[in-house]
């Protein structure tokens, strides 16, 4: 099990490099390496998840383990919260990559497109697993700057500026980052997550850590995209190539911004009830606004991206409120139930935002457009896009038997068990903005008279596109499986008991 | 402290450039110097005074060395600064081809 760990950093990036290497000499290595690795990774994702029998598998890179109580080497760490991250990762990356096998043809250098897909994977699974700070800004930089070069991939004049736009808002974030980790260590002597949280238990001046929290949560706010720092997500993710879009919004805003938010908060500081606040306030602010924003779009991806936007609010206020709850220690089955709401939510935003992006991308594939006002009468000339779309459509506003419906179910529980009753009416009424404008979405693209003849003859999207399409539409009914308490203890407990006992994670690690 | 207090000047200049300039060529420069103000400071957090540069010698008891980790850090960082940069000035050169521009003023197809 131990020695899977450093695997699932090391196979993409060495593809990557292969796939650049040998692709000048072997023609088309890229189509079947790219894939393949990305398949081997969930498999192997799978399978940790199944056998992971104890709290935190760790490897330390280089075999240097600790000396004295004192962690020297890097760790690597897998235990219950960022397991379900890798499989959220290799899933949607498989799929977006074997959709791309069709939809990135009509772009030149596609051996880099499926070396940089491979980069940013392997960013994000070290980033999941690191137990390091420094190790995970690396990690952190290796997926943002593969993103900056595939959010440019398509070289036009809006990619150009959008990645520009992401480029010197994740820079500046990069750079708050990289402060706050300085700062950390200047205090503490330690740059190992579970040896800080051990220094910062015998006593800490709090002025100065508060500064350091406020440092991480606009650094790491910028890079998930929570709102007062949004400004970079809709150009980005609109104007990268239908299957990053995916792989943004689905997957990185969450495995480099929300989830290292959760990790370090919980796991590393021991957070009061200020930053809790703070959380949710972000979160409830995000839902809110996000979906104001995106009801007035007329840009597809545009759309989506916002409400992207929103849908992060809905997991940040879940896990703010649980902050919430577990500092007034009152009411702890409620913060177990906002954690689960927000973990659940996170996977599944990624199962239906990714098919969205992906139906985004067919509608863009074979009309050239991504104008609502120009589409039409499509569900019938593209009818496996306007099923898995309206499935997706349909999960994401919170109508049942999807998946979208029990976890947005279970953060409105959460919330009035909590007594948060305000929160749980926004809850609600930021669903029916998002039923409003998915119903937009669906009636201008899908089921509006054709505006022209030249509708008429748009064929279906070939077969690697639908059946990714198919795979994610699936998945939206399967994961609301989830919604079944025994299934969802069996799923969710190891994460939540990472995020419940937040001191065993430097317990378990150091030994003591 | 003066040099803590010069490195935030340097970090606040950077932000200045950040914000007011319109020259794309000018913005990187200006993340650039942020992240240089970033990299004195972790240069800073390991300087130990009178300290020597940390290769141990058994037969020197007693001497104060400087803290290799946030040397290690900085190298670290540097090259990763490289690398954005590049990337950001390559985004420059192809953004300037097809706008014939670097005005941030005359680059705004994204709105809304």
């Amino acid at each position: 099990m131990e020695a899977l760990i450093p695997l699932f950093v090391a196979i993409p990036l060495i593809s990557a490099f292969l796939i650049i290497i040998l692709g000048k000499l072997v023609k088309g290595l890229h189509r079947i390496l790219g894939p393949a690795t990305l398949l081997a990774l969930l498999i192997m994702a799978l399978f940790s998840f199944t056998g992971l029998n104890q709290a935190a598998h760790i490897y330390t890179m280089g075999g240097w383990s600790s000396e004295g109580g004192f962690p020297i080497g890097i760790y690597l760490v897998l235990d219950g919260f960022s397991v379900i991250m890798l499989c959220v990762i290799n899933l949607i990356g498989f799929i977006a990559l074997f959709y791309s096998l069709s939809y990135i043809r009509k772009y030149t250098a596609e051996a880099n497109y499926y070396a940089l897909f491979c980069l940013i994977v392997a960013g994000m699974n070290g980033v999941v697993l690191s137990g390091d700070l420094f190790n995970l800004f690396v990690f952190l930089e290796v997926s943002v700057i593969s993103s900056y070069a595939l959010v440019a991939f398509g070289v036009g004049k809006t990619e150009l500026e959008a990645s520009f736009k992401y480029q010197v808002l994740g820079g500046l974030a990069s750079m708050l980052i990289l402060l706050a980790i300085g700062l950390i260590y200047w205090k503490t002597k330690t740059l190992n997550i579970a040896d800080v949280r051990n220094v910062l238990d015998a006593g800490y001046s709090k002025p100065y850590y508060i500064f350091v929290q406020v440092l991480l949560i606009s650094g790491f706010g910028l890079k998930a995209a929570i709102i007062p720092f949004h400004a970079w997500l809709p150009d980005a993710h609109s104007s990268a190539p239908s299957p990053i879009s995916a792989m943004l919004s689905g997957v990185l805003i969450k495995a480099v911004g929300i989830y290292v938010l959760i990790r370090l908060f919980f796991n590393m500081f021991v957070f009061t009830h200020e930053i809790a606040v703070v959380f949710t306030t972000l979160g409830a602010i995000s839902m809110v606004i996000g979906s104001l924003l995106a009801i007035m779009q007329w840009d597809l991806k545009r759309l989506l991206a916002y409400s992207s936007i929103s849908q992060i609010g809905y997991v940040v206020m879940a896990f703010g409120m649980g902050m919430i709850l577990i500092v007034k220690g009152d009411n702890y089955p409620a913060a177990t139930l906002a954690l689960a709401g927000g973990i659940y939510h996170m996977i599944n935003h990624s199962v239906f935002k990714g098919l969205l992006f992906l139906n985004a991308g067919a509608l863009e594939h074979r009309l050239d457009t991504r104008d609502l006002k120009k589409m039409g009468g499509l569900s019938s000339s593209m009818p496996i896009t306007s099923s898995t779309s309206f499935i997706a459509s349909m999960s994401i506003s919170g109508i049942p038997p999807f998946n979208g419906f029990f976890s947005k179910l279970i953060i409105i529980i959460a919330a009035i068990d909590g007594k948060f009753y305000l929160l749980a009416v926004l809850a609600i009424v930021v669903s029916i903005i998002t039923l409003a404008y998915f119903l937009k979405f669906q009636r201008y693209a899908f089921f509006n008279k054709s505006p022209g003849k030249a509708l008429e003859k748009i064929r279906e999207v070939p077969f690697a596109m639908s059946f990714s399409m198919v795979v994610l539409a699936f998945l939206c009914l399967a994961l609301s499986l989830l919604a079944f308490p025994s299934l969802r203890e069996a799923v969710l407990q190891p994460a939540l008991q990472v995020l419940m006992q937040s001191e065993l994670y430097s317990t378990t690690l150091l030994g003591i | 402290m003066t040099v803590y207090i010069l490195c935030f000047v340097l970090f606040l200049v950077g932000l200045y450039g950040i914000i007011t300039r319109r020259n794309l060529v000018k913005i990187a420069i200006s993340l650039s110097i942020m992240e240089f103000s970033i990299f004195l400071i972790l240069v800073l957090i390991g300087y130990v005074d009178g300290g020597l540069a940390p290769i141990v010698d058994p037969e020197m008891a007693g001497q104060v060395y400087v803290d290799p980790l946030p040397q290690a850090m900085v190298l670290t960082a540097i090259v990763i600064g490289l690398a954005t940069t590049a990337m950001l000035m390559a985004i420059a050169i192809r953004l300037y081809r097809k706008y014939k521009t670097f005005d941030i003023r005359e680059i705004k197809n994204l709105r809304g």
